[in-house]
């Protein structure tokens, strides 16, 4: 072992130009990592450690909180890791063979106790202040106003957690969308082999599409079971419970899809019901939503619809449940 | 009348065979009951997160050889198992039956628990309570609803015979933790040997008394929120059905109140273990010793507050958030109280690194990481991006499966020669405390960030991207299964060995009452109470 080592080191100094290569072809390669983060906007990579890149006002201000408490329970871990090898080494027996007596400090005790008060205290202001900040829902104003940024108007979206899907309503349209997962191996996803590039388990039939730079409201309910509605690049997460109509918001700022799952088990197809939202410009929403519509015109409905009718279901909500029926 | 009672047992002798295991009512033994119990039940339910963990291995659903469907419901099924085991079939019976049942009459200097036929019932009736659970497994569908159980998933959402059977299962194991509360309650209160007070305990005697406090408080609750979920699955009534005016939000509450005082349940006797152990190495009386005593109480107390911190993201309010906020920051005050004095108690002192010191170091340090990450979660802002993801899994596991596993440990080879009689082995149990450290840290710290990139929980199969750290967490599960298997050799030398150790074999650092009796401990001890100094 004695011999090897210096070896191997004689051997590293005199292949300096390799060494000074490899570094450089490691930071290459971090270089691409960071690129990839940004190609992968709105979905996870491959050996992520971090959270997904920001795209709402409240997520950067989650991420800037994290990154200023993951500061501090550092800090705190290396210190009592450190505290612990220092009496490893100072206090074993071999070098401290006669133990002190020593049971009390109350001077100790005092600080050992405010010292931490302390620490919460100075976590507990920007926390609370968060807390309040993002969980009211706000109005385009205001969220100009609290962070910052321009925001055109608002559109409310009502996600229902179903087993195991979602389904949404445009509630100032009255446009239904019936999101299902895309690629998975089984009957509740449209299952097949993933084509190259997509996101198996992320990608869904029918994405939400809202426009950029406006206030999306978003009410929560369920079904049967309870699911939860979840964004990470947006901060978004909410239960989807029977009975109750929750409600979150979001503010996209960046073009691009984003995707979540549901993160409240919901039984045995829990994995395969996740949530994508194609964030578009206003136009290319504006478009959208006008095909929407006009896919959705009652008249188009050829099947009979007493049977929806029956059970209080509208006809565009019935095209939404049953797509195969109006052909 | 002093010869009458020191002879009193004499007339019965000792109950040999199955007799002894069956009909006791004597501490020792029913402590050696559970601490089997609880090794038999670690092994299964470690045994289903290999299954979990091969699962998650890579993306797909490869492992589990059933029809696609029931695969990801036995994955549930395995979710669920896995955590009602550990919690009510694995750590409690360690800590509290087996060495609360052992080690608390003996440090208190009473000859027996107060109540002997009712800590025999204690006992017995886990195993109908086990049955119950395993059967659930086999019988109809399983249950697949988390060991959280949560309405109505677990109402309207599974039906058959499975959940009733694991609700009963919790039924039986929450009477059996009762009784043994009300006994050890009664036997700490009552059979303390003159001079013991109250403020010269031991400190692992406190933390069994803190905690059966809080199992008495709080599985009530429990038996009351399982006993609705019956009703409302068998017998029409709609507690927490919203379509007939019931609240599922309810539910979670009545769950909670009982879930969040029971993580405390879980790793308030390992807190105890390790002050013993700490002490007991560094050759030096606790530091602090009323601060460690009263942040026990403490955290029980203000763990009774707190529960709502699990339900951050279910839409209750925001001013309901900030208090259950501002309540679970307080708790991190009375821990770190604890963390430092276990420090303070090694400063100066003179240690010997034996294997029950490794894993109480160990301890110390996996859970001031569990504590932290705790810290972060406790911020409902920041909860909005981790609830219901691995990191929340990283968490607990640091604080459960390590904090309060390496406890187990650090008792087991800190006592197996007073119980059994003989020394473990010390360099294989050192292999084995590496062995365990890096694998659980292997398994664990990776799901930190699992979670930051946002991997939900609880799902059987995932999206591509999340391959690298599962697979990593995967191999670390393998390693630390390696660790049990080389727990279970151990076992076998301890049993196979014939070299008997002396009374005190930790020497002069062993202060408490224990280390006054023979070991193996005989079948009666402490029939006149020891004198206290």
């Amino acid at each position: 072992m004695n011999s090897v080592t210096p070896l191997l080191w004689r051997k590293a100094l005199r292949n300096v130009p390799l060494v000074g290569a490899t570094i450089f072809a490691a930071l290459i390669a971090g270089a691409g990592a960071a690129l990839a983060q940004e190609a992968g906007l709105g979905a996870p990579f491959d050996w992520q450690m971090g959270f997904q890149e920001p795209a709402s006002p409240v997520m950067r201000d989650i991420i800037d909180f994290h990154n200023f408490m993951l500061w501090l329970i550092t800090i705190i871990v290396i210190f009592v890791l450190g505290l612990m090898l220092y009496i490893m080494f100072r206090f074993n027996a071999k070098s401290n063979p006669v133990p002190s007596k020593n049971t009390h400090n109350t001077l100790l005790e005092v600080i050992w106790t405010v010292v931490p008060i302390i620490i919460l205290v100075v976590m507990a202001v920007p926390s609370f202040r968060l807390l309040y900040q993002n969980d009211v829902v706000p109005t385009p104003t205001s969220v100009a106003d609290l962070y910052g940024v321009d925001v055109s108007g608002e559109i409310t979206l009502k996600a229902t957690g179903l087993q195991w899907a979602w389904e949404y309503e445009y509630v100032d349209n009255g446009v239904f969308l019936f999101s299902s997962c895309l690629y998975g191996p089984d009957y509740w996803c449209f299952g097949g082999e993933a084509p190259e590039g997509a996101h198996r388990l992320l990608e869904t039939d029918n994405p939400v599409v809202v426009p950029v730079n406006t206030l999306v409201k978003v009410q929560v309910t369920a079904a049967a079971v309870i699911h939860a509605w979840a964004v990470p690049a947006f901060g978004v997460k909410i239960d989807a419970v029977p009975g109750r109509l929750n409600e979150t918001w979001f503010v996209a700022e960046r073009i691009g899809t984003y995707y979540g799952q549901c993160s409240e088990l919901c039984g045995q197809y829990h994995s395969y019901m996740p949530i994508q939202v194609n964030v578009v410009s206003q136009e290319d929403y504006d478009a959208w939503m006008a095909g929407q519509l006009a896919a959705m015109q009652p008249d188009r409905l050829k099947a009979p619809t007493t049977e929806f009718a029956q059970q209080g279901i509208t006809p565009r909500r019935a095209l939404a449940i049953a797509p195969d029926l109006a052909n | 009348m002093t010869e009458t009672t020191a002879g009193a047992h004499e007339a019965h002798g000792s109950p040999t065979g199955w007799r002894r295991w069956l009909y006791s009512t004597n501490h020792k033994d029913i402590g050696t009951l559970y601490l089997t119990f609880a090794i038999v039940f670690g092994i299964v339910g470690g045994l289903m997160s290999v299954i979990m963990r091969m699962e998650l291995q890579a993306p797909g659903i490869d492992i589990i050889p059933l029809e696609p469907g029931t695969q990801e419901h036995f994955f549930n099924v395995l979710i669920t198992g896995h955590g009602l085991i550990m919690v009510f079939f694995m750590i409690m019976p360690a800590f509290i039956g087996g060495f609360g049942n052992w080690m608390v009459p003996l440090m208190i200097g009473a000859p027996d628990m107060a109540f002997p036929r009712m800590n025999n019932l204690s006992f017995w009736i886990m195993i109908p309570s086990a049955l119950l659970l395993v059967g659930s497994t086999v019988i109809g569908d399983g249950a697949g609803t988390g060991w959280t159980v949560y309405a109505p998933l677990s109402t309207i959402g599974m039906t058959g015979p499975s959940v009733d059977m694991a609700i009963l299962a919790l039924h039986l194991a929450g009477a059996s933790s009762i009784m043994a509360s009300i006994n050890f309650i009664t036997t700490i209160f009552n059979m303390r040997a003159p001079g013991m007070t109250l403020h010269k305990m031991p400190l692992f005697v406190w933390s069994i008394l803190v905690t059966v406090f809080l199992l008495l408080l709080s599985l009530p609750v429990l038996a009351g929120a399982i006993t609705m979920l019956l009703t409302d699955r068998n017998f029409g009534t709609a507690f927490f059905d919203a379509s007939q005016g019931g609240d599922p939000l309810l539910y979670q509450h009545l769950f909670w109140f009982f879930g969040h005082p029971e993580v405390y349940i879980l790793v308030l006797p390992s807190f105890g273990v390790i002050s013993q152990v700490v002490s007991t190495f560094s050759k030096k009386p606790i530091f602090g010793y009323l601060g460690m005593a009263y942040a026990m109480i403490a955290i029980g107390a203000v763990g009774f507050i707190v529960w709502a911190h699990h339900m951050y993201t279910a839409g209750m309010g925001v001013d309901t958030e900030a208090y259950f906020l501002a309540a679970t920051l307080v708790i991190a005050v009375p821990t770190g109280v604890k963390i430092f004095s276990w420090l303070a108690t090694m400063w100066g002192g003179s240690i010997e690194f034996k294997t029950p010191m490794l894993w109480a170091m160990g301890m110390i340090f996996v859970f001031t990481t569990g504590g932290v990450t705790g810290v972060i979660l406790a911020n409902s802002a920041l909860d909005t991006a981790f609830h219901d993801t691995y990191y929340v899994v990283g968490h607990f596991h640091y604080t459960m499966s390590m904090g309060a596993m390496f406890g187990i440990f650090a008792g087991f080879f800190y006592w197996i020669g007073k119980m059994s009689g003989h020394q473990y082995p010390e360099g294989l149990a050192k292999w084995h405390f590496w062995i365990t450290m890096v694998g659980v840290n292997l398994t664990f710290f990776p799901m930190h960030f699992s979670g930051l990139a946002g991997m939900p929980r609880r799902i059987a199969d995932y999206p591509d991207a999340y391959a690298g750290w599962n697979f990593v967490s995967s191999m670390g599960a393998y390693l630390s299964f390696a660790g049990a298997l080389l727990f279970l050799y151990i076992l076998r030398v301890i049993f196979k060995s014939t070299k008997p150790v002396e009374a005190n074999y930790w020497g002069e650092g062993a202060t408490t009452l224990e280390w006054s009796v023979p070991s193996p401990a005989p079948h009666h001890t402490h029939e006149a109470p020891p004198t206290i100094r």
